[in-house]
């Protein structure tokens, strides 16, 4: 105001004999911390690069990896990141014409564009919500370890599961119900605890098995007859380790589900469509790198390990244990990059709200400039500018 | 600390409408390069696998859209191509020093610890 450059002219600015780099004292200290926190980021991203380029062909491939779209499935590789770029991008362009409104002391505009980056705030953490709801949950197939050890991706159209039909009542169904609702949900709780199998004679032989290994650790010790009746034991086990094999060697048409009640239901599903295994970790047949699996081939190698009693061969979404697109540390990444430059964009959406209110109140005009807009308007590019890097480093290369 | 409120301490921030109407277009000469430069890379990211012998190339492409994103947000957005020439050296000069050095000792040494772990598995 009039009074103020009376009483101070510019040769005391700053306490000093003039401002440095003519800048106000808030805008050079906002600089200096946009570089300390663009040092984090930096950190940040050249780690993940470190640990990329130590894993070589193990680290997930973001076309791959991302590659749906709400409402639409998948297919869209990219898509989706680049709308959210998009997305930023635009709100960063209204963040700068309210600053151009400031200039032109146009308070209506520094109001209209400062409501329109916080709507494009609040969008672009819609969007991340959405992202993070999606990798979390994973794709119906998940990771898969297959029989050699090695690990696989999986790339594909799941086949619906259209219902389950009990043919063995447990303590909640009967016998001939029909199960239509939270499907994949139990089938992929049923993979991961290894409770699908083939069919019916499966799960007996496993039953026999169990109990057959059950009486050969039993003590024998002045039992006549012993001997006998052990290598009894051992060929009968032999003969149901056979059958077992030879139920494994051939393809794996729908199949039979333990339900939480421990009753067994037969799985009408659809075939799978364009099945395709990636070898993410070598094991002793497949190696990282080699030629994708497809076919009936990759069906049967990837029904044969989520079926028929084994456990945790199959790993859905992600959490910061591990997850289904790679190395563990691509989940953590994940998770930390995107969560910091996410509650950078939250936080900036709070300054650019608290901002606003100042605007509409009239502060800012009163003081004759707007420089507060300019300097929430670092900050927000400064968020957009990140996510420029974090496009390119996460999902592009 | 009620200095920040004096008008004296905010140079060059007031313009008039003609000025406004140049940096406007200014503005949404960026915001088109910008949006088509991203268009761009998704494109080239979506046809060209990592398995393409046109990868490298691809790949470095990508670095050099980023910085020249990086560039126009930085110089145009945020305004530091009005700034005195100095004030972007103190910003610029000391972050490149410093990042352009970690990214060399970090990548150099990933390549030495992945490649120990090819050979002598984890």
């Amino acid at each position: 105001m009039a009074e103020h450059s009376v009483v101070l002219d510019s040769k005391t600015l700053w306490g000093g004999k003039e401002s440095p780099f003519s800048t106000s004292y808030g805008k050079l200290m906002m600089w200096f911390f946009l570089v300390s926190d663009a040092l984090t980021f930096t950190g940040l991203l050249i780690a993940y690069g470190f640990t990329r380029h130590a894993a070589q062909a193990a680290w997930p491939i973001g076309e791959e990896t991302f590659n749906s779209m709400p409402f639409l499935g998948h297919g869209y590789p990219l898509l989706y990141v680049a709308l959210m770029t998009f997305i930023l991008i635009v709100s960063s362009v209204t963040m700068v014409l309210a600053v151009e409104a400031g200039h032109r002391m146009d308070k209506k505009g520094v109001i209209k564009w400062m409501i329109a980056t916080i709507i494009g705030g609040f969008f672009f953490l819609g969007s991340q919500a959405w992202e993070w709801s999606h990798f979390i949950h994973g794709s119906e197939f998940g990771k898969i370890e297959l029989a050699d050890g090695s690990q696989a991706i999986v790339r594909g159209h799941f086949g619906e599961i259209e219902n389950f039909v009990v043919v063995k009542a447990g303590a909640h169904h009967k016998s001939g119900e029909v199960i239509k609702t939270d499907l994949l949900h139990q089938f992929q709780h049923a993979a991961e605890t290894g409770k699908i199998f083939r069919n019916e004679t499966v799960i007996e032989n496993l039953k026999e098995q169990k109990k057959i290994i059950a009486q050969l650790k039993m003590d024998t010790t002045g039992v006549k007859g012993a001997t006998v009746i052990l290598s009894d034991l051992n060929n009968k086990l032999n003969l149901l380790k056979k059958q077992h094999n030879e139920i494994q060697s051939k393809p794996f048409k729908g199949g039979v589900i333990v339900l939480h009640d421990g009753s067994i239901a037969k799985i009408n599903k659809k075939s799978d469509e364009h099945l395709m295994l990636i070898t993410k970790k070598s094991g002793a047949k497949f190696k990282v790198g080699g030629e994708p699996i497809k076919g009936e081939k990759a069906a049967e190698l990837y029904y044969g390990s989520i079926s028929d009693g084994y456990a945790n061969k199959v790993v859905y979404g992600a959490n910061l244990k591990q997850n289904e697109y790679g190395p563990q540390q691509y989940g953590q990444f994940f998770f930390f990059i995107t969560g910091f430059h996410g509650f950078h964009v939250f936080s900036g959406v709070l300054i650019n709200i608290i901002i606003c209110i100042g605007v509409v109140l009239g502060t800012y005009h009163k003081r004759g400039h707007y420089e507060m807009v300019e300097k929430t308007g670092l900050y927000w590019h400064f968020v957009d500018l990140v996510w420029v890097f974090v496009f390119t480093f996460f999902y592009l290369v | 600390m009620l200095r920040d409120d004096l008008i004296e301490y905010s140079l060059h921030t007031h313009h008039s409408e003609d000025q406004g109407k140049k940096i406007r277009k200014k503005i949404f000469f960026v915001t088109i390069l910008l949006t088509v430069i991203t268009l761009v890379e998704v494109l080239l990211g979506a046809f060209i696998h990592q398995n393409s012998s046109l990868w490298p190339f691809v790949k470095w492409t990508f670095v050099v859209l980023t910085i020249f994103k990086a560039g126009y947000i930085v110089m145009i957005f945020m305004h530091l191509g009005d700034e005195k020439k100095w004030m972007r050296n103190v910003i610029l000069i000391p972050y490149f020093i410093f990042v352009l050095y970690l990214i060399f000792i970090a990548i150099w040494e990933a390549l030495e610890v992945g490649g120990a772990l090819a050979l002598y598995g984890n």
